[in-house]
């Protein structure tokens, strides 16, 4: 009796549970061939770099396919990195994303610490200042500071304007306020008891943020300094204002200025020399993707 | 015995027992307050004063001898290419962030949608944009704008449509520089909403399911409300971003053609650094505080609300 | 190993009394337990003691010296906390050795005193895990091992085990037991679970609203509870309260409950609660295990009554019986075999030899 209703139920559902399973199975197909559609459209632009890069100028110039690659050579590449030039912007680019990226750890950790547990005088009030100053963009304080520079170079003589250096004192504005957020937001993620039970150990609030506080949160640490290496590395507007020597250049702006001469776009170079600027951040991604994101979405989900 | 000795210890301490606590108090704040000054200086010196600076090098003139009050705004008033910027900049900001949003909305949905294992690949491919610097990827698509060897303008050539003036004819440029735009910040959004989507609790879309929500119902009465609050900072962070954008335009089309593209950020440094008219550059930027203003009142009122509610 | 020491000591948070000025003297190698609702301090108290809390006034002595200034990690204690808080990135030999190694001990000192611990508290092969890797009772047990690696004057346990389930409960509960009765340190332990209380405590210590209400051996708080709240707090089922009339009916003094239920006291009370007779608002307390089925044959003190059933609960040794007095839900345990039955009477028997007189107003116990 019972055996014979679950027959009869299950031939009943039998075709419904199969148009189920079908109309799943059309979701996933278009969920594919929008998600590749999507995927071209977003990858395209670096695709092509690539193409273009393994091009002569030649075979650029010439009317073919610019989809293809007919005689492939890794010329612009051996030019590029053999120029001085070009290492030059790379090395000034190294040095700089470097020393921002310490500068910002060695501000904002500290700050972090004493914002998320020393409760002092006004420490709420900054932790929102903190955050605000976050949302105040660059090209409102370019030009600002750009007259801050030239009047310090009256008063002292030290010449900050087409120096390199320069950018390592504006580069912080732009990294410390979001990574302080977002190393309060893993700091105050760290349960209480933990800096307590370091207390009793016998830990002084120094060693309580170097031996429990950065190991805890290293992975808050790791994508803070991912967010300040990729700000470091593509910022374009305070180099382009600040530096024009070709010595002081860093590599976006030294490839935009120096690549393209005029009207003479030696188009090879500069896809190579755009790909090899990108590397980096790419490479970085890769390896470090869930860190990567993890700083990018929490400025919006935590706090 | 024990009480004689702690009464005497006792009597001893009492006369500096507040003291000493109140030195411990003293000094753990001030340790507190010596590690965020750095942090004190950098904003004090490097942000706040530069803004309230842009204010007094608004009021001067040319060669910043002379106080001039407001003339550099009336100045500006008067010419029609600040107009444009202002219209520029508005359409620019609210078009892009529309766009990365719908865009960012859909894709975030179609990964969700594929199984679990391969969502990680195609979230990985699809931030590539994002994470390339924008100057550099803003470079390849000039040169697939290229006027004479558009690699877009091939391809229509071979199915028959008429060459496209991308970064030649007005119109076509603001296109382009939209379009760039939000091939930069839609995965962006894409990568947010997909982490608001995985914190709706599958119980709850169970929950749709059981009362007889269909496809649409489920989103209008459970997705979008759950993801209502990262929707809406998200949107905020961009437009802030976006209205406040320079690389984009500087390296596409540089302003160009006459001037028709500009927006704030670029228009300003044209005049300011480039012009040498570093009042007249302060004033334009300046036009950008209202805007981003707004925009940070709502996102700080968001914060505090959550503070509140956590 | 040391005695502890509280003198008048006060928590004021902003306008808030926490603790209202107790005083409590814990013996060497004691194990006492602080138990109480939720708010009642027990749990600042501890924290005071451990100096994570600065005491608003009075004092705080640990093994002769008055500690109120001292900071936690001069204080020689040791803590083990309610989410253990053991650090995440460490593995278990570092977590137990961090304060060791913070003070600079030798490395053969350091593992000797480890091994040592992981001995006693059998997590020896552990001792390379990471705290992720561990169930809740193998992390309770390394947050015991980081307590007694230190060997301190005092072991501070802040409700270690409530968030273990309650089969482990119960056995973490013996593996305490047994870890004080091998290393003898003074214990303050801190719970809001009166079995956990009960069964650990050398001494119990009953707090509420900031206050101690009662301090004594559990068997002193289960006879001879001081208040009504102590009353009611220690035992489960919990202490039944009928309000009645002490009265004294023809030279006998009884219990008036209501117009169909008067109960005499026994002659041994009698003369106890003789200066009392008339007080119209006493309250009667008797525990469940003294109400039971009526025998046939009544013990002198233990009178029977007739109770309507409610609701009962058969737990297999025993049966919980629920009836109304006077409106209130009166608890009982009868013998299963006695035939109780929902909305069933059942002649029950009040021994009132183990009764407490407890006066309403005053909420202590006559």
């Amino acid at each position: 009796m019972t055996a014979a209703v679950t027959t009869n139920s299950a031939s009943a559902a039998g075709p419904r549970y199969g148009s189920m399973s079908n109309d799943r199975k059309w979701a996933l197909r278009w969920s594919y061939f929008f998600l590749i559609l999507f995927a071209i459209f977003f990858l395209t632009p670096p695709i092509y770099m690539l193409i273009t890069s393994l091009k002569t100028s030649q075979e650029i110039s010439a009317i073919t396919n610019p989809w293809w690659v007919y005689n492939p050579t890794l010329d612009n590449y051996r030019e590029l990195l053999s120029s001085n030039q070009y290492q030059r912007f790379f090395l000034n680019s190294s040095i700089v994303t470097i020393c921002v990226v310490t500068i910002t750890m060695l501000i904002s950790v500290p700050a972090a610490f004493a914002l998320s547990r020393m409760k002092f005088w006004g420490s709420t009030i900054l932790g929102m200042g903190v955050f605000l100053t976050y949302l105040i963009p660059e090209t409102l304080l370019f030009i600002p500071l750009f007259k801050m520079m030239a009047v310090f170079n009256e008063i002292t003589g030290i010449t900050l304007i087409n120096r390199w250096w320069v950018l390592l004192i504006l580069y912080p504005t732009l990294t410390v306020p979001f990574t302080t957020w977002i190393m309060i937001g893993y700091f105050a993620s760290i349960p209480k008891e933990l800096d307590e039970a370091a207390l009793i150990d016998g830990a002084n609030w120094w060693q309580t943020l170097t031996k429990i506080f950065i190991p805890v949160a290293l992975p808050g640490l790791i994508a803070a300094m991912i967010f300040a290496f990729t700000v470091s590395w593509a910022q374009f507007l305070y180099p382009l204002a600040f530096t024009t020597s070709e010595s002081q250049l860093v590599l976006p702006v030294g490839i935009i200025t120096t690549l393209i001469k005029g009207d003479v776009f030696n188009w090879g170079q500069i896809m190579t020399g755009a790909l090899l600027g990108a590397a980096p951040p790419l490479i970085i991604y890769a390896f470090l993707m869930d860190y990567y994101i993890a700083g990018l979405t929490a400025g919006a989900t935590k706090g | 015995m024990v009480d004689a000795t702690m009464k005497s210890d006792a009597a001893a301490l009492r006369a500096d027992k507040r003291g000493s606590l109140q030195k411990t108090f003293q000094r753990k704040s001030t340790i507190a307050f010596l590690m965020t000054l750095p942090l004190i200086v950098l904003i004090a010196l490097l942000v706040l004063y530069p803004a309230i600076y842009a204010v007094h090098l608004a009021t001067l003139n040319k060669t910043m001898e002379r106080f001039v009050g407001l003339s550099n705004f009336t100045f500006l008033f008067k010419r029609e290419t600040f107009w444009m910027v202002v219209w520029q900049s508005c359409i620019f900001a609210i078009t892009a962030v529309f766009f990365k949003a719908v865009i960012g909305f859909i894709v975030a949905h179609l990964v969700h949608n594929i199984p679990d294992k391969g969502q990680r690949k195609w979230r990985g491919m699809l931030l590539v944009p994002w994470v390339i610097p924008p100057a550099m990827s803003t470079l390849a698509w000039l040169w697939l704008f290229d006027p004479s060897y558009s690699a877009f303008n091939w391809i229509f050539e071979r199915i028959g449509i008429d060459p496209v003036p991308w970064l030649g004819d007005v119109y076509w440029a603001r296109f382009c520089v939209i379009l760039v735009n939000v091939w930069i910040g839609a995965p962006f959004f894409m990568i947010m909403y997909l982490a608001a989507l995985k914190s709706v609790p599958d119980q709850l879309y169970e929950a749709a399911k059981i009362d007889g929500a269909n496809w649409w119902q489920t989103m209008r009465f459970v997705t979008i409300p759950m993801m209502r609050n990262i929707i809406m900072i998200t949107a905020l962070f961009s437009t802030i971003v976006t209205f406040a954008n320079f690389d984009i335009v500087r390296v596409l089309t540089r302003g160009d053609p006459l001037d028709q593209t500009h927006v704030f950020a670029t228009w300003a440094f044209r005049l300011g650094i480039e012009g040498g008219d570093i009042p007249l550059g302060a004033a334009i930027s300046l036009f950008m505080v209202p805007i981003l203003t707004i925009g940070a009142i709502f996102i700080l009122r968001d914060i505090v609300k959550r503070g509140n509610e956590a | 190993m040391a005695e502890v020491h509280i003198r008048k000591i006060v928590k004021k948070y902003d306008d808030v009394l926490a603790v209202r000025g107790i005083d409590l003297d814990i013996r060497d190698h004691e194990f006492v337990v602080l138990v109480g609702p939720s708010g009642c301090g027990k749990t600042t108290t501890l924290r005071m003691i451990a100096g994570l809390e600065d005491i608003t006034d009075g004092e705080i002595a640990i093994g002769g010296d008055v500690v109120n200034d001292v900071p936690p990690k001069d204080r020689d204690i040791a803590m083990v906390f309610q989410n253990y808080a053991l650090y995440p990135h460490m593995t278990v030999h570092e977590n137990m050795s961090f304060g060791l190694r913070l003070k600079k001990f030798p490395k053969d000192e350091i593992n000797r005193r480890v091994d040592e611990a992981a001995r006693i508290l059998d997590i020896t092969e552990l001792l390379d895990r990471k705290p992720k890797q561990l169930s809740g009772g193998q992390r309770q047990r390394v947050a015991m091992g980081r307590a007694i690696v230190r060997n301190p004057k005092v072991f501070l346990f802040d409700e270690p085990l409530s968030n273990l389930d309650a089969k482990l409960r119960v056995q973490m509960r013996i593996e305490i037991k047994k870890v004080h009765q091998k290393v003898r340190t003074t214990t303050v332990y801190v719970t809001h679970d009166q079995v956990e209380a009960m069964t650990l405590a050398d001494r119990v210590v009953v707090m509420n609203h900031g206050v101690i209400e009662q301090v004594g051996t559990p068997t002193e708080l289960y006879h001879h509870p001081r208040t009504r709240f102590v009353a009611g707090f220690i035992g489960s089922p919990a202490m039944n309260f009928i309000a009645c009339n002490l009265q004294d009916e023809g030279g006998q003094l009884k219990l008036r409950v209501n117009d169909t239920l008067t109960l005499p006291v026994p002659a041994a009370r009698a003369s106890k609660y003789a200066q009392h007779k008339g007080n119209g608002s006493v309250l009667l307390g008797i525990r469940p295990e003294h109400l039971t089925e009526a025998r046939a044959q009544l013990e002198p003190g233990v009178v029977a009554f007739d109770a309507n059933l409610d609701v009962t609960e058969p737990m297999g040794m025993e049966t919980l019986v629920y009836f109304p007095i006077n409106g209130e839900t009166i608890c009982g345990r009868v013998n299963p075999a006695a035939g109780a039955k929902d909305g069933a009477p059942l002649k029950m028997a009040a021994d009132l030899n183990q009764m407490h007189l407890i006066d309403a107003k005053s909420g202590l116990v006559l």
